[in-house]
């Protein structure tokens, strides 16, 4: 379970957060959303600690992420993935080196044992034979589930999604979303899931919850979501231009 | 007037709270490189690639360079030494100059433009496209993977690249001092055992060897704390010249104070 409590953050004058809570239970995907840069992946970047809140806190299966460092950390962290929203796959090393440099590295596992997962993951994502290529090599969708397949071959219980479909065309997005649902149903991880596209992500989605100037506006299932009468939500749902949200 | 006074001494303050800030940061940054070099696991395959980088593929650079400023000071000096009569002292003249001055200094500012501005954009690119991120959030020490080994790597590649500055120096000295200027080989290189002592190539290991420590610790530190030039390409640009320009003044400033206060 994930808990997000009080939640503030400042970049110099600009407050990002200002006051965010809420949780996200076991097995549960939530959706949050809301207008670009106001704050999701910040919010999301708390959750495993890559930036610092200037108050409040993020609980992870009741242990305070920010209070914690060194090797309590990197445990904690072990127990999580995240998707970021280029992918952040390493550059200098194939796909196959990516997938199997934190099984290496982190879980010591032997050569046999590294190639069998890494093949099997890239199989479940749809990249059998793009193992030798460099990720400059393979289109963005490619890069999107190469990236994605990183982070499931360890087996986090948290996954943490940026913009997953940002930048890819409609079947590519699509077939991320559906991805994504089928390693869930798979491994049943607790998921967050920043996104701008509503409709297609909230099919496979539990809750959603809308950021607004630093706070959570709206939170509840994605139909509440989709039919809530909040103007700010509906205006953001809607995509009207008129409305209290104001884009410029 | 009053409120630009404010103002002035408002934004004077800022900015010696950063650069202050700043400079404690880089300090955390190389004690944290130092203990992390010096406590196991390193990085064996990345340790070798990064030695290869700075050292073996600036072997080249080093001693062209190398030859040149030998060649040149050969030129100058027997021109010079040749008024006072004293051209049997331009192998010694050639040979102290670049063993404890421009050996490893030259041999630092190449290594800088050529492998630090490098690092700089390497460790850079990785912040802004979360690949440092990415490391951390597998539990992993990003220090171990990108700093260590250039750090380890440069301390142990810049002696040994001024050592062949030095050498092929002297050798282009004797190029022209001797084969183009008609000194004699043997007052040239006799002369040079003379007055070359232990204790003027140990002044060039150390100073190389500090030199190394610069370099790596700088260009590391501006690719690694990259947000705080700005992001994005403009950012890793940014970073680049700033480390460039640091590690070069850098590796000056230092070596007149090693110079004045240690030998």
């Amino acid at each position: 379970m994930i808990q997000i409590e009080d939640l503030h953050k400042s970049f110099g004058e600009n407050k990002v957060l200002k006051g965010v809570d809420l949780t996200v239970n076991r097995g549960e995907i939530i959706v949050l959303i809301g207008m670009s840069g106001y704050g999701k992946s910040v919010l999301l970047k708390h959750v495993p600690g890559l930036f610092r809140p200037d108050k409040g806190r993020v609980l992870i299966e009741g242990a305070d992420i920010g209070a914690l460092s060194g090797k309590a950390l990197a445990g904690l962290r072990s127990r999580l993935g995240f998707l970021f929203q280029g992918g952040a796959l390493f550059e200098s090393m194939t796909i196959f080196d990516n997938l199997a440099f934190p099984l290496r590295e982190k879980l010591g596992l032997n050569k046999n044992e590294i190639k069998e997962r890494v093949l099997n993951e890239l199989d479940q994502v749809g990249l059998s034979g793009a193992e030798n290529k460099y990720p400059s090599q393979i289109s963005g969708g490619m890069q999107k589930r190469a990236a994605l397949a990183r982070e499931l071959v360890w087996r986090p219980e948290i996954m943490l999604f940026d913009e997953p479909t940002t930048g890819l065309d409609p079947i590519i997005g699509h077939a991320i979303l559906n991805l994504i649902e089928d390693l869930h149903e798979r491994m049943k991880f607790t998921g967050i899931l920043v996104t701008h596209e509503l409709h297609r992500v909230f099919k496979i989605a539990h809750k959603a919850a809308m950021l607004h100037e630093g706070v959570i506006k709206a939170l509840g299932t994605p139909d509440e979501i989709l039919a809530s009468e909040d103007p700010f939500v509906k205006q953001f749902v809607s995509g009207d231009t008129e409305g209290p949200i104001s884009f410029k | 007037m009053v409120h630009k006074l404010f103002d002035l001494t408002r934004n004077l303050g800022a900015w010696s709270l950063r650069y202050v800030s700043g400079m404690g940061l880089m300090a955390i940054f190389f004690v944290k490189a130092l203990v992390y070099s010096v406590t196991p696991p390193l990085k064996v395959i990345d340790f070798i690639k990064r030695i290869r980088f700075i050292g073996s593929q600036s072997v080249f650079l080093i001693a062209l360079i190398g030859a040149f400023s030998g060649m040149v000071l050969a030129l100058q000096g027997y021109h010079t030494l040749n008024r006072l009569g004293s051209v049997a002292f331009l192998g010694p003249m050639v040979a102290l100059s670049i063993i404890k001055e421009l050996g490893p200094v030259l041999a630092g500012i190449m290594v800088t433009a050529r492998a630090g501005s490098a690092i700089t954009a390497e460790i850079g690119i990785m912040r802004i496209s979360n690949q440092i991120d990415a490391i951390e959030m597998m539990g992993l020490n990003p220090f171990r993977y990108l700093v260590v080994p250039n750090f380890l790597a440069a301390v142990i590649a810049l002696p040994l690249l001024t050592g062949i500055f030095d050498f092929v120096g002297i050798f282009g000295g004797y190029l022209v001092g001797v084969k183009m200027l008609g000194v004699e080989p043997g007052t040239y290189l006799g002369e040079i055992s003379n007055y070359l002592e232990m204790g003027d190539i140990l002044e060039g290991l150390y100073k190389s060897i500090s030199f190394g420590l610069i370099i790596s610790c700088v260009s590391c530190y501006k690719g690694y704390y990259m947000g705080t030039s700005g992001y994005g390409a403009e950012g890793v640009s940014r970073a680049t010249t700033q480390s460039v320009v640091l590690s070069s003044a850098m590796i000056l400033i230092w070596d007149y104070f090693m110079t004045a206060l240690l030998f």
